[in-house]
């Protein structure tokens, strides 16, 4: 274990001594985030959320109960930071404004929308749900993605405001305090009822209240800056796996070999030194961005949890690429590759909500997709119990590529011949 | 004196090519023995199954009485090894070198500290030892590739070639230290294809081409196996061509040998003083010029040159 971990503090005493790496590794992912910070007014003082005022346009042909509750939503108070909605009657109109690069999107409810979910009697009650329209901006895909979170939202509601419809019915039903006649006008005014305290007390917000009882704002850069990090993250691990393959070629590697040491050792030590140099980089940005840009990153052991399996699964890919690939210069150029790809794919650029689904499938793969759930989450005000999911799925990525490495490893040995 | 390495047929392929076929030699306690041979012969291969690099395709060896196959880790104990080509990280310094691999020795604390110093001294580097290594100049960093393998004291030194590219200088402090490791009891297998350096250091020498342990023995042994031979050495003009002055010459009677190598050519004869005036009369009648002669007394170039044909140089 002690030559476990002299090999490891001398992996990240060598990275740290890497002008280049630390350039990469440190000032790339704070110039991106402050970059990109500023291309979403972030530090705009007109924002008080951090986020520019989204130009939407609503095109309302429901005039129904939910119809209207949406137009409430998109008005409220809550909204007002985020959102500047202009109101048209004609579609065609409307969708050459997201053309002409006028608006990020357009969100059309058709006629008959609050009919199809809450039908005003048995004759009108259609059997197939009329859907709402997203038509969204490509050049604004970040925009078009929080507009599509909030109308994931409002669906949600609704959807709780139909199922407990249908149970409170149900259950009337059952108890007998009304008779099957009676069933829809009881079903219809449920549904009001939940509209109307939607409508009133709408729990769409971008404020999140701490434990603590504190106010605090979500801000633009709690998505951008662990983004940035996650994706800068992978450059670091693949270029620790690449310094595997760099001692191998540079001699190092064959001399810890004849020294009484042990493969396991030595191959255990390298691992460590990357998830250590990965913890540590995360760390770094962590503390740097909540100096510099007052950045809340959510509760603080829960934080810490998550950085440590994401550097553990993004470990698990630099070790892996170092096992699957035979020169240095492989590792950079894949590496590189992986660290774009994983970017986009884990939403470092892009919300990945507005994806193709086949692509959010396959950001699964991607450490950067779950760090920055749960980033995200923490960011929102959540605690541990609320990212499980994201840390799992990290250790288990993690285990599975470490499993992988050791048997190609083993099938080639990590130097010798 | 008990052998401390003892190798048994030792070989190594690399699908159907044998780097090594099948050698065994011994190697005594407190000796030097120098593995010569050109470019390709297999020495390092020969060095990197001895140290458990690689493992043999065949064949044994024991170290210190360990298996090199069975009991890698007592081996890996009892030897130090200087590798080839530098095995350092530039980004540290001397100091922190030798700090990281005399940790990987099992060395710690005071004792460590002790040694880095003792090393730094052997190695004269005490001054400039905080200075990282890439701010160093070949030989020194040649100095530290060595002090790496002297950390740990071990019975028995692998030397890889050491002196390949570096200065007069640094070559002489290195062959300087060789000798002096041995004076202290050191056990040294020192590989080389610089017949001067095996001449210089060696108690015995093994001759190693093209995989093969042609010849085995103290330089005497070896020089006597040529017989009472010199070398004539003859330096020609570059605009010249040396091949067919060897032609002419071979047809001297008393000339057992004649080779070319670059611009010269290489005579082994017993009688070379009585022969010279004869070659530069052939090289005079050729238009050839001679830009100067050489002639040595028996050595292993004579003894490679004539066990295989070629200069060592080839």
């Amino acid at each position: 274990m002690r030559k476990l971990l002299i090999i490891a503090f001398k992996d990240v005493l060598l990275i740290f001594r890497d002008r280049a790496a630390l350039l990469f590794m440190f000032l790339a992912p704070f110039a991106l985030t402050i970059g990109l910070g500023l291309a979403t007014g972030s530090f705009s003082g007109k924002s008080n959320s951090g986020i520019l005022d989204l130009p939407i346009v609503i095109v309302n042909d429901d005039n129904g109960q939910l119809g209207n509750a949406l137009v409430e939503m998109v008005q409220s108070d809550q909204l007002a930071d985020l959102l500047e909605p202009e109101f048209l009657t004609d579609l065609k109109i409307a969708r050459k404004m997201v053309d002409d690069n006028k608006t990020v999107a357009v969100v059309y409810v058709p006629a008959g929308f609050t009919n199809s979910i809450i039908p005003n009697d048995v004759t009108s009650h259609s059997t197939q749900i009329i859907q709402l329209e997203l038509y969204g901006n490509p050049s604004s895909p970040t925009g078009v993605g929080i507009v599509r979170n909030l109308l994931e939202q409002f669906f949600s509601e609704v959807e709780v405001g139909r199922v407990s419809g249908t149970l409170a019915v149900t259950q009337l039903l059952e108890s007998g305090a009304i008779d099957p006649s009676q069933a829809l006008k009881v079903g219809q005014a449920v549904g009001e009822l939940q509209t109307d305290t939607q409508v009133g007390t709408s729990s769409i917000k971008l404020n999140n209240v701490t434990a603590a009882g504190t106010e605090v704002k979500f801000n633009m850069l709690a998505l951008l800056a662990p983004g940035m990090a996650l994706m800068f993250l992978m450059y670091t691990v693949s270029n620790g796996g690449r310094t595997l393959l760099v001692e191998k070629a540079g001699g190092t590697l064959p001399r810890m070999l004849i020294s009484p040491t042990s493969s396991f050792q030595i191959l255990g030590g390298k691992v460590f030194g990357i998830f250590l140099t990965g913890l540590a980089q995360l760390l770094i940005l962590i503390l740097g961005t909540t100096l510099l840009f007052k950045l809340d990153w959510g509760a603080p052991f829960a934080v810490v949890v998550l950085v440590g399996c994401s550097a553990l699964a993004a470990t698990g890919w630099g070790i892996f690429l170092a096992a699957l690939l035979k020169s240095p210069g492989q590792v950079s150029a894949v590496g590189s590759a992986i660290m774009l790809i994983f970017g986009i794919l884990g939403g470092s650029f892009t919300n990945i909500a507005i994806m193709p689904n086949w692509v959010q499938w396959i950001s699964r793969i991607s450490p950067n997709r779950w760090g920055l759930d749960g980033f995200t989450t923490l960011a929102m005000g959540g605690n541990l119990a609320n990212i499980m999911i994201p840390v799992i799925a990290l250790l288990i990525m993690a285990a599975a590529l470490f499993l992988v490495s050791v048997v190609l490893f083993s099938r080639r040995g990590i130097g010798k011949e | 004196m008990s052998a401390i390495l003892e190798v048994h047929n030792l070989a190594k392929s690399y699908g159907n090519f044998d780097a090594v076929k099948g050698i065994s030699f011994e190697i005594h306690e407190g000796e030097i023995f120098s593995l010569l041979g050109p470019n390709g012969a297999g020495k390092t291969t020969t060095i990197s199954m001895l140290s458990t690099l690689y493992t043999p395709t065949s064949g044994e060896a024991t170290i210190c009485g360990y298996s090199i196959t069975n009991d890698t880790m007592a081996v890996k104990k009892c030897i130090g090894v200087v590798p080839q080509d530098l095995a350092l990280y530039e980004d540290l310094s001397a100091r922190e070198n030798l700090s990281f691999w005399g940790q990987m020795y099992g060395l710690s604390g005071k004792s460590l500290k002790i040694r880095i110093d003792e090393v730094l001294e052997q190695i004269g580097l005490l001054d400039k030892a905080k200075l990282k290594v890439k701010t160093y100049s070949g030989g020194m960093k040649r100095r530290v590739n060595i002090g790496v393998g002297l950390l740990h004291q071990p019975r028995l030194l692998f030397m890889d070639e050491p002196t390949v590219g570096i200065d007069p200088q640094s070559r002489r402090a290195i062959l300087d230290s060789v000798k002096d490791l041995n004076k202290n009891g050191m056990t040294v297998l020192y590989t080389t294809h610089y017949m001067e350096e095996a001449e210089e250091l060696s108690n015995r020498v093994g001759i190693i081409d093209h995989g093969d342990l042609i010849a085995i023995g103290s330089q005497e042994e070896l020089t006597k196996s040529v017989g009472e031979t010199d070398t004539l050495i003859l330096h020609v003009g570059e605009e010249t061509n040396p091949e067919t002055l060897a032609e002419e010459v071979r047809k001297i009677k008393g000339v057992l040998k004649a080779e070319v190598t670059d611009h010269q050519v290489s005579i082994i004869t017993p009688t070379a003083e009585e022969l010279l005036a004869q070659v530069v009369t052939h090289a005079n009648n050729l238009g050839i010029k001679i830009k100067s002669i050489d002639i040595r007394e028996p050595n292993l170039e004579a003894v490679f040159l004539n066990l295989t044909g070629r200069a060592l140089r080839d």
